[in-house]
C-alpha cells in the first residue's frame, strides 16, 4: 500500500524503557488470570489466601468440578451455563437479521427523515436500561415473558437493535451504490438486490455484529437479574454472581467458576480478535 | 409510477417494525418511568396518584443519594483521565515498531471479552487487603513479596478509598480498548504530516502536542463518549465487586436504583433516580448525537 514503510513517531526514548513499561502493564493486565487460574488449580488442602500468588503443587480440577456441579448447600453453575447458551445463541442470530435488514435500508434505501431515524434509534444504545426497567417488567409479565427465557431473547433483541443496525449501516455503506443502481435498471426488487447483491457480500458484517452481541449478552448482568428472578433460568453472570456471594462457597471455587464463565468470550475474543476489534470501534459511532 | 410507490412504502415497511418496537420500548418506556417518578407508587402494587416532585425532593434529601452523586462524578472522572492517559501513553509506545507488538496488543485487550462480574470476583480478591492479625493478601501480599510495604492500603474496605478501588477494576478493563482506538488512529496519520514538520525544525515532542494530539480529538471525543455512559451507568462491578460498601464509600446511583425498586419496592422513588440518570447520560449523549447527524446530513 505505502510507497515508503510507515515510520510514525520516533520516541528517542531508550528500547529497553520502552520494553521495561510494555511487560510491567502486560504484568497489570495478566495478573487477575494469573490468580484464577493458579487458584483453581490448587487442591483443596493448599488453597490459602495467604499464598495466593504461590503456583499450585500439581494440577487439580476439584475446584472446576464443584464450580460446575455444585457441592453441599450450592448449586453449580452448569444450568447456568446452559441457560446463557439457550439466550444468546437465539438472540444473536435474530439480531444480527434484524441489524442486517435495518442497515440495508437506512444505507441504501434512504427515504425523507431516515438519517434522523437512524439517530433516533442510535439514543437507545446509550441509555441506562434503569431508565426502563420499571415498564419492562410490567410488560413482559403481561405478555407473559416475564422470567423466561424467551422473555430474556426478546429484551435482548430489542435493545441490540441499535448497535446491529448501526454496524450493518456503516458495512453497507462501503458497498458501492453503483451496484445497486445496475441491479434496479435490471429490474431488481429491493428483495432481490438484498438477496443477490449485498447478502452475499456481508459475511464480514455478520460476523462482526455476531461477536459483538454474542459477547455483550453473554456478560449482560441487569437485564438477566431484573427479568430472570426464577433460579431454573438464571443465565451465568446471576449463577456466578450467587456462586461469589455465597459464605459458604470456598473462594478457589469462585475463581474457577468465573474462568469457567469467561472461556467462551475469551475463545472468541482470542480466535477471532479482528473481528472483535472492529465491533469495538464500530461502538464508538464513525470508527 | 406504481414501481415508484412500492420503492418508497416497502423500505420504511421493512424497518417499521424495529422502528415500533425503539419508539415503545425506549421510548415510550422512558416516558412511563418519568411518569412513574411523579407518583405515590412506593409499595408493591401500582398507585398512579400523583405526588409531584415529592420523591425528587426526598432524593435529593437523602444522605446515601447524595454520597452515590458524589461517587460517581469521582468514578467517571478518574475513570476517563486514567483510560485516556494509560491508553494513549501504551499506544504511541506500540507504535514504536516493537516486536511482539500482537503479543502486547492482545493482552492489553483481552479483559473486554470479559463480563464485569468475572471482573469484580477477580479483583474483589486482588484487592482484598487481608487483616492485621492473620496477615496480608491480594495486591498487599504481592507488595510485601517485593518489599513496596508502603503501598498497602485497605483498598475497597476503607471508606476513604472506596469507590476509587472500583475505578482500577474498571481501568483494568477498559483501556486497552483505548488504546486500541488509539493505535488505528496514529496509524491512520500519514508519515507526510510528520515530515514535514521534522523538516520544519519541530522535535518528536512537538509533533505529538501540535500535530498528532488535535489530529486524534475525534477519537478522544468518541472515546469520551464510549467509556463517559459507561461510567455513569456503571452497576455490574459495583454489585460483584464491593456492593454498596462501608457507609456507602463504593455505592453508585445505579445500584441504588435497583435496591431501592427491586429490593424495596419502592418504584416511584426508584424511578426518580433512573430519571437524573438518564439525564445526566442524555447532557453526554445528545450534542454528540446531533454533532454526529448534522455531519452526516452535509456530507
Amino acid at each position: 500500500m505505502r510507497a515508503i514503510p510507515y515510520r510514525g513517531l520516533r520516541l528517542r526514548w531508550s528500547r529497553l524503557f520502552i520494553y521495561a513499561i510494555l511487560i510491567l502493564f502486560a504484568a497489570f493486565y495478566l495478573m487477575p488470570v494469573y490468580v484464577l487460574v493458579v487458584t483453581g488449580m490448587k487442591s483443596f488442602a493448599e488453597v490459602s489466601l495467604y499464598h495466593m500468588w504461590d503456583l499450585p503443587k500439581g494440577i487439580h480440577f476439584d475446584s472446576f468440578k464443584k464450580a460446575w456441579l455444585g457441592g453441599f448447600g450450592f448449586e453449580g453453575i452448569s444450568r447456568n451455563f446452559f441457560n446463557s447458551v439457550y439466550v444468546t445463541v437465539p438472540a444473536t442470530i435474530i439480531s444480527a437479521m434484524l441489524g442486517s435488514i435495518n442497515g440495508y435500508v437506512l444505507s441504501k434505501w434512504k427515504f425523507r427523515g431516515s438519517d434522523v431515524v437512524f439517530t433516533l434509534l442510535l439514543f437507545g444504545m446509550f441509555i441506562p436500561y434503569q431508565s426502563i426497567l420499571i415498564p419492562l417488567v410490567q410488560v413482559l409479565y403481561k405478555m407473559g415473558l416475564y422470567g423466561t427465557i424467551p422473555g430474556l431473547i426478546f429484551v435482548h433483541v430489542v435493545y441490540g437493535i441499535p448497535i446491529c443496525t448501526l454496524i450493518f449501516r456503516n458495512y453497507y455503506a462501503t458497498v458501492p451504490t453503483e451496484l445497486i443502481e445496475a441491479a434496479k435498471i435490471d429490474g431488481a426488487t429491493i428483495f432481490g438486490i438484498y438477496r443477490h447483491v449485498l447478502f452475499p457480500l456481508s459475511m464480514p458484517g455478520f460476523v462482526v455484529v455476531m461477536i459483538w452481541q454474542f459477547t455483550s449478552i453473554w456478560n449482560d448482568f441487569l437485564f438477566a437479574v431484573t427479568v430472570a428472578h426464577n433460579p431454573n433460568i438464571q443465565p451465568l453472570t446471576v449463577g456466578l454472581n450467587n456462586l461469589a456471594g455465597s459464605y459458604i462457597v470456598e473462594w478457589n471455587v469462585q475463581m474457577a467458576g468465573a474462568l469457567m464463565a469467561a472461556m467462551p468470550t475469551l475463545l472468541v475474543y482470542i480466535f477471532l480478535g479482528r473481528y472483535f476489534m472492529r465491533g469495538l470501534l464500530a461502538g464508538s459511532l464513525k470508527g | 409510477m406504481r414501481r415508484l410507490y412500492w420503492e418508497r412504502t416497502i423500505p420504511v415497511l421493512l424497518i417499521f417494525p424495529s422502528l415500533a418496537a425503539i419508539a415503545i420500548f425506549v421510548y415510550g418506556f422512558i416516558g412511563f418511568t418519568g411518569f412513574v417518578s411523579l407518583t405515590n407508587w412506593n409499595k408493591l402494587f401500582p398507585d398512579f396518584s400523583l405526588a409531584g416532585l415529592h420523591n425528587y425532593r426526598t432524593l435529593l434529601a437523602n444522605p446515601r443519594f447524595q454520597i452515590d452523586m458524589r461517587n460517581m462524578v469521582v468514578f467517571t472522572a478518574l475513570f476517563l483521565i486514567s483510560c485516556l492517559a494509560i491508553g494513549f501513553l501504551l499506544a504511541v509506545l506500540l507504535d514504536q515498531h516493537i516486536r511482539g507488538e500482537g503479543l502486547f496488543r492482545t493482552i492489553y485487550l483481552y479483559p473486554m471479552a470479559l463480563s464485569f462480574i468475572v471482573t469484580g470476583i477477580a479483583w474483589r480478591w486482588l484487592l482484598n487487603p487481608g487483616s492485621r492479625e492473620m496477615g496480608s493478601t491480594g495486591v498487599n501480599l504481592l507488595f510485601e513479596h517485593l518489599g513496596l510495604d508502603f503501598l498497602k492500603t485497605g483498598w475497597y474496605t476503607d471508606p476513604k478509598i472506596g469507590i476509587k478501588a472500583v475505578v482500577i477494576a474498571a481501568v483494568w478493563q477498559m483501556s486497552g480498548y483505548v488504546m486500541a482506538m488509539y493505535l488505528a488512529g496514529l496509524r491512520g496519520i500519514p508519515d507526510e504530516l510528520r515530515e514535514a514538520a521534522r523538516v520544519d525544525g519541530a522535535s518528536e515532542w512537538q509533533i505529538l502536542w501540535h500535530v498528532i494530539l488535535p489530529l486524534l480529538r475525534p477519537i478522544t471525543l468518541g472515546a469520551v463518549i464510549v467509556l463517559g455512559h459507561i461510567a455513569l451507568k456503571i452497576y455490574d462491578l459495583v454489585v460483584a465487586m464491593t456492593g454498596p460498601g462501608v457507609g456507602f464509600s463504593c455505592d453508585v446511583p445505579a445500584y441504588f436504583m435497583w435496591d431501592t425498586t427491586f429490593q424495596s419496592n419502592r418504584f416511584a422513588q426508584g424511578a426518580s433516580i433512573a430519571t437524573i440518570l438518564l439525564v445526566m447520560v442524555s447532557i453526554l449523549i445528545v450534542p454528540y448525537l446531533a454533532y454526529s447527524l448534522r455531519r452526516e446530513v452535509e456530507v
